[in-house]
């Protein structure tokens, strides 16, 4: 048998299991993805999704299990800025007093000195990040002042500015117009051709057919996990959304 | 004090200045309205006005065994504020009790606990200096502790600045590019209860809470800009702590009670001018004009 090089490996989670005070939020989740690869992560409210990006950003912690991130440890690749995660538009403070500029120049932080000053070079990563999102209109607004698809694009170039080479991605798609769907859209293809690896959670079917090369259908545990011409199947999906057929989720299939 | 004596604007500002206590009062009052202008605008971003509320009770006993042990007050006052952040954590985390229900129960649990001692224990401790605040009659060793501790937390500040920014924002972006989420929060913990120690000598413990979270507030009314809600947090505290003081001097009244009220006042004036966010909005009034 051949042995696995876990540093092929972007993402590898192994058996991992997440509760809160004894509640369990997740369990025996595995994920293996390479470079270039594109996963898509569907799931019910409450299936674990959010969860399972909380695992692998760090942010809370697993019980069980092993998570590597490039072969090794999450909190190295905290170190290293490899992890980018962009929120959903309801999980952050959008009356918050900040500007564009100021959000996208949080995603350098992490490589800057204590006091947070910003280097020429911080300075052109936050410029060209706002230019691919299309935002540089906008730089000094603040963001209780932008739609929200151009809040969602403020926090994609936050992840581009990182110059992170995971990017996990929490509802990208969700209340954005039609414009900011067509630039994440393309973004997705320089990404994949850059070689990052992308993790998006999402509730549009369509979305999934349309970008994911693979998909991980979960349920507080992994239903199915594999190519999406695959796996992405009425049977697997009806067994993820607890028995509700996928017909009555999205229409017939044509 | 004569009626006609501040008739005049010079003499309203300048006889309080001949006075060595009004001197110290009005400097002091400051300072520690700065300290908690400038901690308020983070406060007031994440949400914490009942923390702010809860501490600033919960050293209440620190403050009475600190003087009962000759130890420094802000010494017991600031054991006593992270530990009922702590006590509050843990019941939170070991029950099914929610949490604003724990943090009532724990600080006038706290606070109850400090009234009962300040009645056993016979010293020279005011309950009055304590619960309503005595910026008039502050001492020389309290003058060099509260210069020592707004110093301290004014530096604090300044440095994490950014990163506490981030941290009311985002948290978890704040942890997923490997910044020590833990340590900013016990962070801001920390100059929480500092401040609070500070500021219960301009306006007692009852109304510290609205030094911490007023000035935020109006600042937030007035701004969309992170620094420039921080600076005029810290001037608008700093403005009523002087107003404050000015007209208890004159018409005799409390202190701490003047101060605060002082803050609500420009807090509703905001609230109903701000050019976006008050309620007239007056950029569009006087945009009716042009």
């Amino acid at each position: 048998m051949e042995s696995i090089n876990y540093q092929n490996f972007r993402i590898d989670a192994e058996n991992i299991c997440v509760d809160y005070n004894g509640k369990v939020a997740l369990y025996d989740a595995n994920l293996r993805l390479k470079p270039g690869q594109i996963c898509g992560l569907v799931g019910m409210n409450g299936a674990g999704k959010t969860t399972f990006f909380n695992a692998l950003t760090g942010f809370v912690n697993i019980s069980k299990g092993k998570i590597r991130i490039n072969g090794e440890s999450v909190r190295s690749a905290q170190k290293d800025q490899t992890i980018a995660y962009v929120p959903q538009n309801e999980g952050i403070d959008s009356q918050f007093p900040i500007s564009v500029w100021d959000v996208v120049m949080m995603g350098r932080y992490g490589s800057m000195n204590i006091f947070r000053c910003p280097r020429e070079s911080d300075v052109q990563a936050v410029k060209d990040a706002i230019e691919r999102v299309d935002l540089t209109d906008h730089l000094s607004t603040p963001i209780g002042n932008l739609s929200g698809g151009q809040r969602k694009r403020t926090f994609l170039a936050r992840a581009i500015a990182q110059r992170a080479s995971i990017l996990l991605l929490d509802e990208p798609f969700s209340g954005v117009d039609i414009r900011t769907e067509k630039l994440i859209s393309e973004l997705f293809i320089q990404f994949k051709n850059e070689g990052k690896t992308i993790l998006l959670s999402t509730h549009d079917m369509i979305h999934v057919r349309e970008f994911c090369d693979l998909v991980l259908l979960i349920n507080k545990t992994v239903v199915a996990y594999g190519e999406t011409s695959e796996v992405f199947t009425p049977e697997n999906i009806t067994t993820t959304f607890g028995g509700i057929s996928p017909d009555f989720l999205f229409g017939p299939e044509s | 004090m004569e009626l006609c004596s501040f008739l005049t604007l010079d003499s309203f500002i300048t006889d309080p200045l001949t006075h060595d206590f009004m001197r110290k009062a009005l400097l002091m009052s400051s300072l520690v309205a700065a300290v908690c202008g400038f901690l308020s605008s983070y406060l007031t971003l994440k949400g914490w006005a009942l923390m702010g509320d809860a501490v600033s009770h919960s050293v209440m006993p620190g403050v009475v065994v600190a003087y009962a042990l000759g130890l420094p007050f802000s010494l017991g006052a600031f054991i006593f504020g992270v530990g009922s952040v702590a006590l509050i954590g843990f019941i939170k985390q070991k029950s099914r009790v929610k949490e604003d229900t724990v943090i009532g129960l724990v600080f006038t649990g706290f606070f109850a606990l400090g009234i009962v001692l300040v009645s056993k224990i016979k010293s020279n401790i005011d309950l009055h200096s304590i619960l309503f605040g005595s910026p008039l009659g502050i001492s020389l060793s309290d003058v060099k502790q509260t210069i020592f501790i707004s110093l301290l937390v004014v530096i604090l500040l300044s440095i994490f600045r950014k990163d506490l920014m981030l941290y009311c924002f985002d948290p978890r972006h704040a942890k997923t590019v490997g910044i020590n989420v833990f340590f900013l929060h016990y962070l801001l913990l920390t100059c929480l209860s500092l401040a609070a120690v500070v500021g219960l000598q301009s306006v007692g413990i009852i109304l510290v809470v609205a030094m911490l979270i007023t000035p935020g507030a109006t600042a937030y009314l007035l701004t969309d800009k992170f620094d420039n809600m921080t600076v005029i947090s810290v001037l608008s505290a700093i403005i009523s702590s002087l107003i404050g003081i000015y007209v208890s001097f004159w018409f005799d009244l409390e202190t701490g009670g003047s101060i605060v009220l002082a803050q609500t006042f420009i807090f509703l004036f905001a609230f109903l001018f701000a050019p976006r966010y008050g309620i007239f909005k007056l950029k569009k009034l006087f945009a009716g004009y042009k």
